[in-house]
């Protein structure tokens, strides 16, 4: 009897708690977004602003995303075939990110770039380069929010494979590309996979850092979380809603390819 | 593999340099691309804008940065994020092994959903987020709950970022347990809750550890989804985050600073002592 109570009581707890709090506040945003009809929502998110703004949340994205899969690799591989003085200095650095609040973040940018009275920033303002509120510091304020992410999942499995593998491919003459290519990739190729789609979910959806940075200037450093922010804010919550909605089904997308990858990660291991 | 890693069990778990990193090949010191490279791109993304902040908080002089963060809205802003995230890391802990256990032990028709709906807090963005709670729970709420700028928006927002990290670090350590003594335990007599509290619980308390730590980091920095929903009326709903944030914006870049300094420090020691006592905890399971 009090086994059945306990199973039940359960199961009405874990529901309606992941219900309430997640599933119908977010399955509320569908609703909201496209209760005034498809037509409606179609012209929401084909506004030059919404559009504008997509188009650099991806451009930031992927630039943002392809630095620190380079990164998150050459780090991964250093981090676990070598020991160096300072390595668990250098580690502690690369997990800083994940303590460190947004705002943060996005402050210590503007501090080190701002043109005026930053660190680097005059220096490459005298150069041309403007970092602040531009493209640039956009792409930086999202790859210090996702920077541990592909080495965290990179590096516990390179240290589990070994180099028994590589060694063996060296003694037959293999170059240094041929063995990356041929068997540490293949090896590592899933959670490089996962540790990319969680930097990619991450990165899009960045709002706090790339606030602080950016300016949110309309038609030029909008990102599609900032359009959603200033929508809302300008009482437009049609638009709001439309452009929260997309951001979700991108995310919901890089989601699912994450399960996927997760998955299969699991099978190789 | 014949090679073990003597490691967490939580897939969140930090990962310590094992001994295993010794087994340097000759093949990999060659071949490793462009540590220099890495280096100057840690350094221009991380080190060097955290180093400037570290210098800009202390420009003054120390004495005036603690005047900055001992300034009263400061404090206000410090303590109500410290309590709120405490809060919803003691709620979100009891609530997330019920749903990690939910998904483990029963089979139920609404698992893949529920297992589906709890990463969803993972992938959307934190604006999404707080679009999202305060179409539900803020002004024309369809339930009449209005929690938008009021300090239950804070608690609200803040569960909602942190309940991945609070199932998705015991459920892993809970499907792998080994169900004998319990079964034992049950046997012998013991009611289902002695031996969740007597024989479940001590495996789990150290995964719970690691996925409170992690929660409570994420809620001490916390912005977006607290910013649209919480009013950010100072000494009422203003966190450290947003407190922050208004010091960026009207220019009051040294205590922007030092408040930054204080949360980071603070968000640090907290991970700090999760991880001690998560040490502490295995390291007693073992000798007892």
């Amino acid at each position: 009897m009090s086994r059945y109570v306990t199973r039940y009581g359960i199961r009405a707890v874990a529901t309606l708690y992941v219900g309430l709090l997640v599933g119908v506040p977010v399955g509320s945003v569908f609703f909201r977004a496209l209760r005034p009809g498809l037509d409606s929502f179609w012209s929401q998110i084909t506004t030059p602003p919404a559009v504008h703004a997509l188009v650099l949340t991806l451009e930031v994205g992927a630039l943002a995303v392809a630095l620190n899969t380079a990164f998150g690799l050459a780090a991964a591989l250093i981090l676990a075939r070598h020991r160096f003085p300072g390595a668990a200095l250098v580690e502690a650095l690369i997990d800083l990110p994940l303590s460190i609040s947004p705002v943060v973040a996005g402050l210590a940018l503007l501090l080190c770039y701002s043109s005026t009275q930053g660190l680097l920033g005059p220096f490459l303002s005298r150069h041309g380069i403007e970092v602040l509120f531009s493209f640039p510091s956009i792409v930086m304020a999202c790859a210090f929010v996702s920077l541990p992410y592909v080495v965290r999942e990179v590096q516990p499995v390179l240290i589990e494979l070994g180099t028994d593998q590589e060694q063996a491919a060296e003694t037959l003459g293999a170059g240094p590309f041929a063995i990356f290519w041929r068997i540490t990739l293949p090896s590592i190729r899933w959670a490089l996979a996962y540790g990319v789609l969680l930097t990619t979910a991450r990165v899009l959806g960045e709002f706090g850092a790339v606030a602080v940075v950016s300016g949110s200037i309309l038609d030029k450093t909008q990102t599609l979380t900032l359009y959603v922010d200033s929508e809302f804010t300008n009482f437009n919550s049609a638009g709001a809603y439309a452009g929260a909605l997309l951001i979700a089904v991108i995310s919901m997308a890089v989601l699912a390819a994450l399960s996927v990858s997760q998955s299969r990660e699991r099978q190789v291991l | 593999m014949s090679v073990h890693i003597e490691s967490p069990p939580a897939e969140l778990a930090p990962r310590p340099l094992g001994g295993n990193a010794a087994r340097i090949g000759r093949a990999a010191v060659r071949r490793a691309p462009g540590p220099g490279v890495a280096a100057i791109y840690l350094s221009l993304i991380v080190l060097v804008p955290l180093g400037t902040l570290f210098s800009n908080a202390f420009t003054g002089g120390f004495s005036t940065m603690w005047a900055e963060i001992t300034n009263r809205q400061t404090v206000a802003s410090i303590r109500l994020v410290l309590l709120c995230s405490l809060a919803v890391v003691v709620v979100n802990t009891v609530l997330g092994t019920v749903v990690a256990w939910q998904l483990v032990r029963d089979r139920f028709v609404l698992n893949r959903l529920i297992s589906a709906v709890v990463d969803l807090p993972f992938a959307l963005p934190t604006i999404v987020a707080g679009v999202t709670l305060l179409s539900l729970y803020g002004p024309g709420s369809p339930f009449h709950l209005n929690a938008a700028f009021s300090r239950w928006s804070i608690l609200l927002a803040l569960s909602f970022v942190t309940l991945p990290f609070s199932v998705r670090s015991v459920q892993p350590v809970l499907a792998a347990l080994d169900r004998e003594t319990e079964e034992a335990a049950a046997s012998l007599g013991a009611s289902t809750l002695t031996t969740f509290r007597r024989i479940t619980l001590p495996s789990l308390a150290p995964a719970l550890l690691t996925g409170a730590g992690l929660a409570f980091a994420r809620a001490l920095g916390e912005y977006g989804s607290i910013s649209l929903i919480s009013g950010n009326v100072p000494f009422k709903t203003e966190v450290a985050s947003v407190r922050i944030y208004g010091l960026i914006e009207s220019n009051n870049l040294p205590a922007a600073a030092a408040t930054s300094l204080a949360l980071s420090v603070i968000t640090i020691l907290v991970l700090t002592v999760f991880s001690f006592l998560r040490r502490r905890f295995v390291l007693k399971e073992a000798s007892g």
